[in-house]
């Protein structure tokens, strides 16, 4: 079984995000680094792939400057190769233009199964997997907690408000995962030095036949402000000798809750 | 009121439209003269019977026929918008099922989505919604520049439900053009007692600092004791302490309590952004350098596994 793993390579979340002041666009010229919640995706794709008999895990992947430091984290991790999609022209692109040319990468690996993260943690907003299942025509089951293959099927523990549903759709097929969906492996020594030679597979929008269609140029969207949000002050902080537990008692007290 | 008509995507159980909902219709009749929803479920009539009451005049039905949502709500309702019954907004919750519909929506009408937000502005024909980033300390609006209907989604409590604008609400299914291949097998009710947490008053959350999983309990008594719902960190429910859902902030819940209570949680800024529209915070951590520190009312430093038994003593003996 082929699976294919989108993954973002994004800045540092330890370190303080910025905005280009002149774009507003997220400044993303450092280091970048595999998303923490997509090694929960790579992990699941190579133990589906292992249950399943074999197959190859591909990534796929959209970054500026041909950025690889965070595609070769889940190459050392055990994915056999990654398609990367760097393009000048990709800067500025909304959420529909990222699916539009993930979904054009997707196609080229052919994949039985599509896993993703719910979402990217600098960007966050959330709707790319079920955009992705959109345009490729495929089924989609999001949020899943458990992921399990059955001959042609997938069935998911999907996240609820209520607690989870158990939901089933065909091959081939886009599953977004939780994070703590399996507990990702740290990349052996082995596999990092296996990841320096594993393939990625560099392409342009133009390879991808989307020139024009996507990027800055497309966008539908424009930043209009930034602004500094009101900031929450700092109230009283004390060194718990002992008694701490009394300061919060007579907070609760007159706050009245108890 | 610039706008003619919003279209809200609603959600709900056993004939109550959730809370997000309602949240989203009193906002969206400010800002547009009709205020029409649609709904996927077999309580449609009941559901219509409470929306009339927040000024909704008529709720669309889509029988999703066991399938998950986002494939067949999506289809009908493109497929009633290039009928020609297009809204100029399309507003949904940023929930499990309205990001599925959004997104599935967005490609069908090929329009841009913009998510979690937290306020939206109608000026004359422009349409602007802010969200917070960077852990909500920056403040992002921004414009559509594609044509109506436009797709946005926000974040729970953004906005304060309130009734007002009653009317009879009429019920009206929409032929729904694709089903999808998703089917929803068997469901799974995970029982609570207690609150739930995004709309408890006293929150009481653990993270890494509590060293490990057994020690969740304490956070568990505390609620209890305090009438309130336990929360966690990203960090503890990656480690498969407690349930997804039980996370607060940005990838889970908004909860804006009376009273959060956060027992070592450092305060990444993915954790603050779901928590700090509190009334009250109340901090305790070990490190003094916490950022949690630096949004807390009253701050412990000191260890929760301390602080935590003396204070749930304390409030036993009371």
């Amino acid at each position: 079984m082929n699976v294919v793993v989108c993954v973002k390579q994004i800045p540092d979340p330890a370190v303080p995000g910025e905005l280009d002041p002149n774009t507003h666009w997220l400044k993303r010229e450092g280091k970048l680094i595999l998303d923490d919640s997509d090694a929960y995706g790579v992990e699941m794709a190579l133990q589906l792939a292992t249950a399943a008999g074999g197959g190859d895990v591909t990534l796929v992947s959209m970054a500026p400057n041909g950025e690889t430091s965070g595609l070769r984290t889940a190459l050392a991790m055990g994915a056999a190769k990654a398609i990367l999609v760097s393009d000048d022209a990709l800067k500025g692109s909304d959420a529909l233009s990222t699916a539009k040319v993930l979904a054009a990468a997707i196609k080229r690996a052919e994949p039985d199964l599509v896993i993703t993260a719910t979402e990217a943690t600098d960007g966050y907003t959330g709707t790319i997997p079920e955009q992705v299942a959109a345009l490729l025509g495929l089924p989609s089951i999001t949020f899943a907690k458990k992921i399990e293959v059955d001959g042609q099927t997938v069935k998911v523990d999907r996240q609820t408000e209520a607690g989870y549903d158990e939901v089933t759709a065909p091959l081939p097929a886009v599953v977004s995962v939780t994070a703590g969906v399996v507990e990702p492996r740290y990349p052996s020594f082995k596999g990092i030095m296996a990841a320096k030679s594993k393939p990625v597979d560099q392409l342009t929008i133009a390879d991808l036949g989307l020139d024009g269609q996507v990027g800055a140029a497309s966008a539908r969207q424009e930043i209009v402000s930034v602004v500094p949000a009101e900031e929450r002050q700092a109230g009283e902080v004390v060194e718990d000798d002992g008694a701490g537990f009394q300061k919060i008692v007579e907070f609760l007290e007159k706050q009245k809750v108890i | 009121m610039a706008l003619s008509t919003i279209w809200v995507h609603v959600e709900g159980s056993g004939g109550k439209p959730a809370s997000i909902s309602l949240e989203l219709i009193t906002k969206a009749r400010e800002l547009a003269g009709t205020v029409e929803a649609f709904y996927a479920g077999d309580d449609a009539a009941a559901v219509a019977g409470e929306l009339g009451a927040y000024g909704v005049s008529k709720l669309h039905t889509i029988d999703t026929q066991g399938h998950l949502h986002g494939v067949p709500v999506a289809s009908a309702v493109a497929g009633a918008i290039q009928g020609g019954n297009a809204p100029d907004l399309v507003i949904f919750g940023t929930t499990y099922d309205g990001r599925d519909v959004l997104a599935r929506l967005s490609v069908a009408l090929d329009k841009p989505v913009l998510t979690n937000a937290s306020a939206i502005e109608v000026d004359g024909s422009d349409v602007k919604v802010t969200e917070a980033i960077f852990g909500g300390t920056q403040l992002v609006t921004t414009a559509f520049r594609s044509e109506p209907p436009h797709l946005a989604a926000f974040r729970p409590k953004s906005f304060t439900a309130e009734p007002g604008g009653e009317t009879a609400c009429a019920v009206e299914a929409l032929s729904v053009p694709d089903v999808g291949q998703a089917v929803v097998v068997q469901r799974h009710i995970e029982e609570h007692s207690g609150p739930v947490l995004d709309e408890a008053p006293i929150v009481v959350s653990g993270g890494r600092g509590l060293g490990e999983a057994e020690k969740y309990s304490m956070i568990e008594e505390l609620a209890k004791l305090l009438h309130g719902a336990p929360g966690a960190s990203r960090a503890i429910v990656d480690a498969g302490w407690v349930p997804y859902s039980y996370q607060v902030g940005q990838t889970g819940k908004v909860v804006k309590p009376d009273i959060y209570i956060a027992c070592g949680i450092s305060g990444a800024t993915q954790h603050m952004v779901g928590m700090k529209g509190s009334k009250n915070i109340i901090a305790i951590n070990k490190d003094p350098e916490a950022p949690i520190f630096s949004i807390a009312d009253l701050g412990i430093v000191g260890d929760v596994h301390k602080v935590l038994p003396a204070l749930i003593d304390a409030l036993k003996n009371r």
